[in-house]
């Protein structure tokens, strides 16, 4: 079962492997002559693509000797508002090759965004090149949300059956629950108890053990084959970080808020204090949306960089075309793939370790020194 | 930032938002809480069971010493006794000999006045004796010197020579 199941899998990947390389030298005949791209625009525009939500699943894409492109994957729900939610298959844009008719409107899809158009399908734009079109309100099940609900099952799998197994065995994990105990362990006592403290470490661990598994698995499809960067994705690290925001300050004792509109409290008089609140006060009150905003970026940012310069080094081979250049770029890339699954981990820790952090001040009470050395060493 | 504004979707961060509420919700209820009880009852038990075990010791070194301690009561209760009976019989017997030495003395003592009162008593009845005896001799010398006239003459004579003397 395994054997042939192994056998199925290096298939599958030698044929997509192939196709891909053939793809893309294909593309760029046919390319050159019909639009003058060269090879090195292409590359930009793959990844551009990959780096981006789709609306539909697809694995891998060719291009057929008359210049028709094929796609190999599946179709995802297309679900819009506009005079009403509207709901069809994404093979109806035909990779955003043609437009969609329903009920008499005409919508295209360009650049993975899904505009109202005319009949004929035009799109106009404005002098920065942004369309003028109506943009309408997309809440499709995108590639990204599959991967978000993949990963969830998986999760809820993972983390039902070790809870269960602790019920059935005594206490004592089964399985892959050995694996990850440690990690949870981990979790617990080396990112929420040292950061939020022994008395108020427990009423947080739900969401830090969440937000970190979540986040690794989710880096860790990224770094498949199939490549999906939803990590990598703004509206995913805006979500998370605006998660931490509001549990940090929907949690904040009153010593937290003092120390938002009171950040020197009874070290000045109040006389002395007026002239350096115009200034402290906003600055405090800056920090509170900063610390998310840092979280968010940064998660964003990283998770991105990791699959551009992943995609551009296997992007080399194809540019350099030698024996000697191939290969190396192979070499880079597959040490950077290396380098990635160290980062994805990272990423998750240092996501959750920061959260842990800010509802440790949140949640601090009577120790103001202490939480300004954890600011500054921080 | 115009371009993470650009790519920034509405539907996603909906989705996202929707889904990881409900992850969260679910594994909270069916997965972290029974985990994280599962994982602090364990540490806990295996908590007891080393208190229990250290108290196990404690007690055990208690007894030990408890007994030690009796021992050492016992022994020094004997050492006590001992010393006791020891000085019960070192008084006994200077009690014996001072009892016995003042007893002596009294007896010694009675001895000597016996014999001071009899030595007394004989030297009187010696005196007395004495006395008798020479008025016993005193009478018979008398009786013999006055038995002529010549020598009552001559006694007389120096009776009187002596009171001249004088």
């Amino acid at each position: 079962m395994r054997k042939t199941f192994l056998k199925n899998f290096l298939l599958i990947a030698v044929l997509v492997l192939g196709q891909f390389s053939f793809a893309i030298e294909k593309d760029e005949k046919h390319e050159d002559e019909a639009h003058g791209k060269d090879l090195k625009t292409e590359i930009k525009e793959y990844i551009q693509h990959h780096l981006q939500d789709s609306h539909d699943f697809s694995l891998f894409s060719y291009t057929e000797e008359d210049g028709e492109h094929k796609y190999v994957g599946f179709p995802l729900p297309i679900m819009i508002w506009d005079d009403g939610l509207k709901v069809f298959s994404s093979s109806k844009f035909h990779h955003g090759e043609t437009l969609a008719q329903i009920d008499g409107n005409h919508y295209k899809l360009h650049h993975s965004k899904i505009y109202k158009t005319d009949a004929e399908g035009t799109i106009n734009y404005d002098e920065e090149h942004h369309p003028t079109n109506k943009k309408v309100l997309d809440f499709s099940i995108t590639k990204n949300v599959v991967m978000i609900i993949i990963t969830g099952l998986l999760m809820l799998w993972l983390f039902t059956s070790l809870a269960r197994s602790y019920a059935k065995n005594g206490g004592i994990p089964t399985g892959v629950g050995r694996f990850f105990e440690p990690i949870i362990l981990y979790v617990r006592d080396d990112i929420a108890r040292p950061n939020i403290g022994e008395k108020r470490y427990k009423k947080y661990m739900p969401f830090l053990l969440s937000v970190f598994f979540f986040i690794w698995f989710l880096n860790i499809f990224g770094l498949t084959p199939l490549g999906v960067n939803v990590t990598g994705n703004i509206a995913i690290t805006v979500s998370l970080a605006i998660m931490t925001f509001l549990i940090t300050n929907l949690t904040g004792t009153k010593d937290y808020w003092k120390h938002q509109f009171d950040p020197l409290g009874d070290s000045l008089p109040w006389y002395g204090k007026i002239l350096l609140y115009i200034i402290l006060v906003p600055i405090e009150l800056l920090g509170l949306i900063i610390k998310p905003f840092s979280l968010l970026i940064r998660l964003y940012a990283n998770m991105q960089a990791g699959h551009i310069v992943l995609m551009s080094l296997i992007g080399l081979m194809f540019i350099f075309k030698s024996w000697i250049g191939s290969p190396l770029s192979f070499g880079l890339a597959f040490a950077i793939s290396l380098i990635e699954v160290l980062v994805a981990l990272l990423q998750a820790y240092i996501f959750t370790m920061l959260s842990a952090l800010y509802f440790g001040f949140a949640s601090e009470e009577h120790e103001h020194d202490h939480e300004h050395e954890a600011e500054v060493a921080h | 930032m115009g371009k993470l504004l650009e790519e920034f979707s509405l539907g996603l961060f909906f989705w996202q938002t929707l889904l990881f509420s409900l992850l969260l919700f679910l594994l909270w209820r069916f997965a972290w809480k029974p985990i994280l009880k599962a994982v602090s009852d364990r540490e806990d038990g295996i908590k007891d069971a080393l208190a229990a075990a250290e108290d196990a010791k404690k007690e055990m070194q208690n007894v030990t010493a408890d007994s030690e301690k009796l021992l050492k009561e016992a022994r020094a209760e004997r050492e006590a006794m001992l010393k006791e009976a020891r000085e019960i019989k070192e008084k006994m017997v200077s009690d014996a000999q001072e009892q016995a030495k003042a007893e002596g003395d009294k007896m010694i003592k009675q001895a000597q006045a016996a014999i001071e009162s009899e030595k007394k008593a004989a030297v009187a009845d010696i005196k007395a004796q004495v006395a008798n005896l020479s008025v016993d001799i005193a009478e018979k010398v008398i009786k013999e010197e006055l038995s002529d006239k010549k020598k009552q003459l001559k006694l007389v004579d120096d009776m009187l020579g002596d009171i001249k003397l004088n």
